[in-house]
């Protein structure tokens, strides 16, 4: 067996006990990226000179009888937003393809700190804005299951590392889905944290207050594992939470039996893919038969989420990525007359056309005249859509959907309409909205072979129920194990 | 159309992009239709709601006031475009 | 003109910007030191670097709440910062994070004396922003150099009601607010060095006009002269734009020091939509009772109740009562010259008058002078003690600001003590008395003036040195004789 197509939990232990070398890992891990990249296009850039040397560093230690952390020698991928020193840190944008930070993500910090080695940097939409990782600047990362089909986005890329066994694990950002939608068409475990739980210093900016990191990995071991490495509070963080640190292996229980699920039927009557339906169907069924008591919940206000989400986070964005200006860093055109076209330009021609819909649509709705219709009822709104939730939790423990209502589509097939793209991000926006914990275990394929996900949502900090009943479904069911055919 | 080619021009020029002429109808069709979907919010009574500005509700956060060493003008400069004595700069373009 | 300028009321209300002396920036742990290196006390927070954070400085809340509560403001249970967008070089972020609708502090005010007369001036409020950064013009090679420094120091924005009317009153306002940011400690005032600044908007209307006339904004007056001169430009500008039957526009203008005039900025007509909205990376302000309570209760005596100890104590006018006590620095130098020489009517008049008046001339304030306490109150103790004469005083002063010399040292050196032996003055006196034959027969055929004369005289026969007083004595003695 490759050690590549190991999970973290099985490396790590081979790796502590000397069973293999760091090395010997990083080696075979590369030697499957070398085979693979030019298929997938997952990777912008690849650490592989500082992986190495890392690697001999926290060998040494650990020949020493030192304890290197329990991410010990465990190669990780890390999506491209996040910031790290000395590494260029492009967001997938012309705007910052020259870019090196000089400061690393206090979610890389924490990872090194545990002895995890970065690998790679991944491709992603550009900016974070996207559902197929087609937008980004420079590669288009295909699904490794049918490589004509998008992987899901914006954190394609840290999905298909991690389905490929490029990686053994990787690090992504959801906003509106970006983590668990990419992980349903690509058959990974994805998982959006509480908005609080892991720190976003060093996270470039999208939305402010809808932005999260998480884990991708490949079984749900390995993610309580990860959330265990980055999830704590950061000074550097106003918005990161204190609590008490949960150990989340000890939510690894293979048991359903006193789980609520509840289903919000009247959302997913309409727009749901046969075959996705069905899936989640025998999902649910799985899950009854594992003990699981069902019922039917009302959002009410749950089908608001995309209208409020498209107001929202395009209004945060528009202002969070005012600082690409072409003035301090990153690309400045180099034809200009005055200091409006050194703005303009600069914007125009480092921005993509996404990006640039998202910046006027966000302008657009915090404008004179427009903030109180916009941006001000979004607010109001998400206060529904909180409410809504909270509402439903004091009923069941966890709510369970389909995480997209396909499977991954072709390449190119929605790029004509952005709206049509907007409507894959349904079922994971809301959660977003709320700022609730989501994840994706991977729950069946369609009529051709395409992975679908479930997704559980649990009320804010509760994490250890959703990795419950996902550890369950995923110890009675084998979709985890299996790989796509690259 | 719910925003007008004047109105694109407008936002384009707030947010610094151009959008030439013969885009402006394609991103006044687009955006509308976008902000048709938003709108739908429109619909609901929000009277007694408030605002969410912020998901948690902590308050107060505050950090002591203690210096740390600075980043080296090396680092803070290093992804200028272009660097003059010790600073960005601009050709003389402003005012 | 003057005629004209006489039909119109004006209507000023100022904007300050005091920076904040705190140790570090608002949003990080940056020196705020001022005088370094461009681009050495930067992060990638306040240089707004993809991915950064900003965390709220606690001194900043504390100072803006000291300032509010100096001031007679309500102190606001729940305030927020808000993100301010628009694009300028010296803003990293592309957005100042200030407060827009809910400020820390609300509905203050100060009291100013103008020409002896009282008269309060509104706050309308106080709230805590960020400075932006440097720019720098190269004469040289042309360009526009950017220093990030200051970017993201703390700043409070002090908002005055219109209440003001004219230049006099808007320096007496300015003076106050500094003299109160001094005395809190929570700005140094540094005008020369930008931590104290203001914007004046002003505008005018006929008198008994109903409504406003527009206002237009000059930005970035950082010296008591600049504000003056450019406020008497503005009016006299506005004022002759209207007569000629022209239109004020609603602009934002500067002034040029060196050449006494202002100008407009180059706007674009949609330049000046901020499209606030609240900054989600802070969380909001919420202070107890208990917390505001605290600050009050340990500010320090306020300018206004130190005026009133002058008054009594020392039996200052409320003029000059006000003007030393407006700055915490000149009251401290007036007490501590006060308890060296015991005569505080003597130093009161040396302050406000020739070393007022050498200092304003330089820019200065007087702990950038030479003088020190000590030496102005060793000067005043010789001319108590009749050492030297007050008109020479005068003299000995001026050495004393030049080469910051004691009086004492200056006076041995130059020989200039006063001549008090009677003797030695009669001598004198009689010698001109004797030599004037017509000035004294001019005096005494009623013409007082002549008396002037030889009192010139005598004191230039005795290089200034005699004692005026008993020159005057003596002479008029001599002169009784004759008649």
């Amino acid at each position: 067996m490759e050690l590549y197509s190991l999970t973290i939990h099985e490396i790590a232990k081979k790796i502590k006990s000397k069973e293999v070398t760091i090395r010997e890992v990083l080696d075979s891990v590369y030697s499957r990226i070398d085979n693979l990249e030019s298929k997938v296009n997952a990777y912008i850039n690849l650490t592989r000179e500082y992986a190495y040397i890392t690697a001999d560093k926290l060998q040494k230690r650990l020949d020493l009888g030192e304890d290197i952390g329990f991410l010990g020698g465990v190669p990780i991928a890390i999506k491209d937003n996040m910031c790290m020193k000395d590494v260029k840190t492009t967001c997938g944008s012309k705007m910052l393809e020259n870019f090196v930070s000089p400061y690393d993500a206090t979610v890389i910090e924490r990872l090194e700190s545990l002895g995890a080695i970065i690998l790679g940097k991944t491709n992603m939409d550009e900016f974070a804005m996207g559902s197929s990782t087609e937008s980004s600047y420079f590669k288009k990362t295909v699904n490794p299951w049918d490589i004509t089909k998008v992987p899901g986005g914006s954190s394609g890329g840290s999905s298909v590392v991690v389905s490929c066994d490029m990686a053994f694990a990787s690090l992504g950002s959801d906003t509106g889905g970006s983590i668990r939608q990419p992980a349903s068409y690509c058959s990974t475990v994805g998982l959006k944290p509480t908005y609080g739980l892991v720190s976003r210093f060093g996270l470039v900016a999208f939305a402010s207050s809808l932005d999260q990191i998480g884990p991708f990995t490949k079984d749900v071991t390995d993610m309580a594992i990860m959330l265990n490495a980055i999830v704590g509070h950061d000074d550097k963080d106003t918005t990161s939470v204190n609590l008490d640190k949960k150990d989340y292996t000890k939510s690894l229980i293979n048991d359903a039996k006193n789980m609520t699920i509840g289903i919000p039927r009247e959302f997913l009557k309409e727009g749901l893919n046969p075959d996705v339906k069905e899936a989640f169907d025998n999902s649910i069924n799985k899950l009854v038969e594992l003990g699981a008591k069902v019922i039917d919940i009302n959002l009410e206000y749950i089908k608001y989420s995309l209208a409020t989400y498209y107001i929202i986070a395009t209004a945060e964005a528009s202002s969070n990525l005012g600082r690409y200006d072409g003035i301090k860093y990153g690309y400045r055109t180099d034809k200009f007359d005055n200091l409006l076209d050194i703005y303009t330009k600069s914007r125009t021609e480092g921005f993509g056309e996404e990006v640039k819909r998202r910046i006027m649509l966000g302008t657009y709705v915090l404008s004179s005249g427009y903030y109180d219709a916009y941006y001000k009822k979004a607010q109001k709104v998400r206060t529904l859509i909180i409410n809504d939730f909270k509402k439903v939790f004091e009923q069941c423990d966890v709510i369970a959907l389909p995480t997209a209502p396909n499977t991954a589509f072709k390449l190119g097939e929605k790029s004509s309409n952005p709206l049509e793209m907007y409507l894959e991000d349904i079922y994971t926006v809301p959660v977003n909205i709320a700022g609730l914990p989501g994840i994706s275990v991977p729950c069946g394929f369609d009529s051709s072979n395409m992975p679908i996900g479930l997704q559980f949502i649990s009320s804010a900090f509760e994490e250890n129920k959703l990795l419950q009943l996902a550890y369950t479904y995923e110890q009675n069911t084998e979709f985890h194990k299996m790989k796509p055919n690259i | 159309m719910s925003i007008s080619r004047e109105e694109i021009k407008h936002i384009a020029n707030l947010s610094r992009i151009n959008v030439l002429d013969s885009e402006l109808d394609k991103y006044a069709e687009t955006l509308s239709n976008i902000v048709d979907m938003a709108n739908e919010i429109s619909k609901l009574n929000t009277d007694d709601v408030k605002p969410t500005a912020h998901i948690l509700e902590s308050v107060n956060v505050f950090r002591k006031d203690e210096v740390k060493p600075s980043y080296s003008r090396e680092k803070i400069l290093a992804n200028a475009p272009t660097k003059e004595s010790g600073c960005i700069s601009l050709p003389k373009v402003v005012e | 003109m003057e005629d004209k300028i006489k039909e119109y009321e004006v209507v000023i209300g100022i904007e300050a910007h005091a920076e904040l002396a705190t140790k570090t920036k608002i949003y990080c742990n940056c020196s705020t030191e001022y005088g370094a290196d461009p681009n050495t006390h930067c992060c990638p927070i306040c240089t707004g670097m993809p991915g950064v954070l900003p965390v709220l400085n606690e001194k900043v809340v504390e100072y803006a709440v000291k300032m509010g509560l100096a001031t007679d403001c309500e102190i606001a249970k729940f305030s927020k910062q808000d993100r301010k967008n628009y694009f300028y070089p010296d803003l990293p972020k592309a957005f100042q994070t200030s407060q827009f609708d809910l400020p820390l502090c609300i509905n203050g005010h100060v009291d100013i004396f103008v020409d002896g007369v009282k008269k309060t001036i509104g706050i309308t409020r106080i709230h805590i922003e960020e400075d932006a950064g440097k720019l720098i013009h190269d004469e040289f090679t042309g360009s526009t150099l950017v220093d990030m420094n200051r970017c993201a120091v703390p700043l409070i924005e002090i908002v005055s009601e219109p209440d003001i009317r004219n230049a006099a009153e808007t320096i007496e306002y300015m003076q106050t607010i500094k003299g109160i940011l001094e005395y809190l400690e929570v700005c140094d005032c540094k005008m020369q060095e930008g931590s104290l600044r203001c914007d004046v908007n002003l505008s005018v209307r006929k008198w008994g006009a109903p409504n406003f006339g527009t206002r237009t904004e000059t930005k970035n007056l950082n010296s008591f002269k600049s504000i003056q001169k450019s406020i008497e430009f503005e009016i006299r500008r506005q004022i002759e734009e209207l007569e000629n039957g022209g239109t004020i526009y609603q602009e934002t203008r500067r002034f040029d020091d060196n050449l006494g005039t202002g100008y407009a900025m180059r706007t674009k007509e949609d330049a000046h939509d901020y499209r606030y909205f609240e900054e989600p990376d802070l969380a909001p302000i919420v202070l107890s009772d208990e917390y505001v309570n605290n600050i009050k209760n340990n500010l320090p005596e306020m300018p206004n109740v130190r005026r009133a100890r002058y008054m009594e104590q020392y039996m200052l006018s409320e003029y000059d009562a006000t003007q030393i006590t407006n700055s915490k620095r000149l009251a401290n130098y007036f007490d501590k010259t006060v308890s060296l020489c015991n005569n505080p009517k003597a130093v009161t008049n040396w302050i406000m008058g020739d070393f007022s008046k050498m200092l304003n001339e330089l820019n200065l304030e007087i702990n950038d002078s030479k003088i020190v306490e000590e030496n102005l109150a060793n000067l005043i103790k010789l001319i108590d003690t009749n050492v030297i004469s007050s008109a020479m005083a005068k003299k000995v002063f001026i050495e004393m600001f030049e080469t910051g010399k004691d009086a004492k040292v200056i006076v041995d050196e130059k020989g200039l003590v006063q001549l008090t032996d009677e003797s030695a003055i009669l001598k004198i006196v009689e010698e001109v008395v004797n030599s004037n034959d017509q000035s004294v027969s001019d005096y005494l055929a009623g013409k007082d003036k002549a008396i002037g004369f030889l009192v010139g005289q005598i004191m230039k026969l005795s290089k200034g040195k005699a004692n005026p007083t008993t020159v005057n004595e003596l002479l008029l003695k001599i002169l009784e004789a004759k008649k």
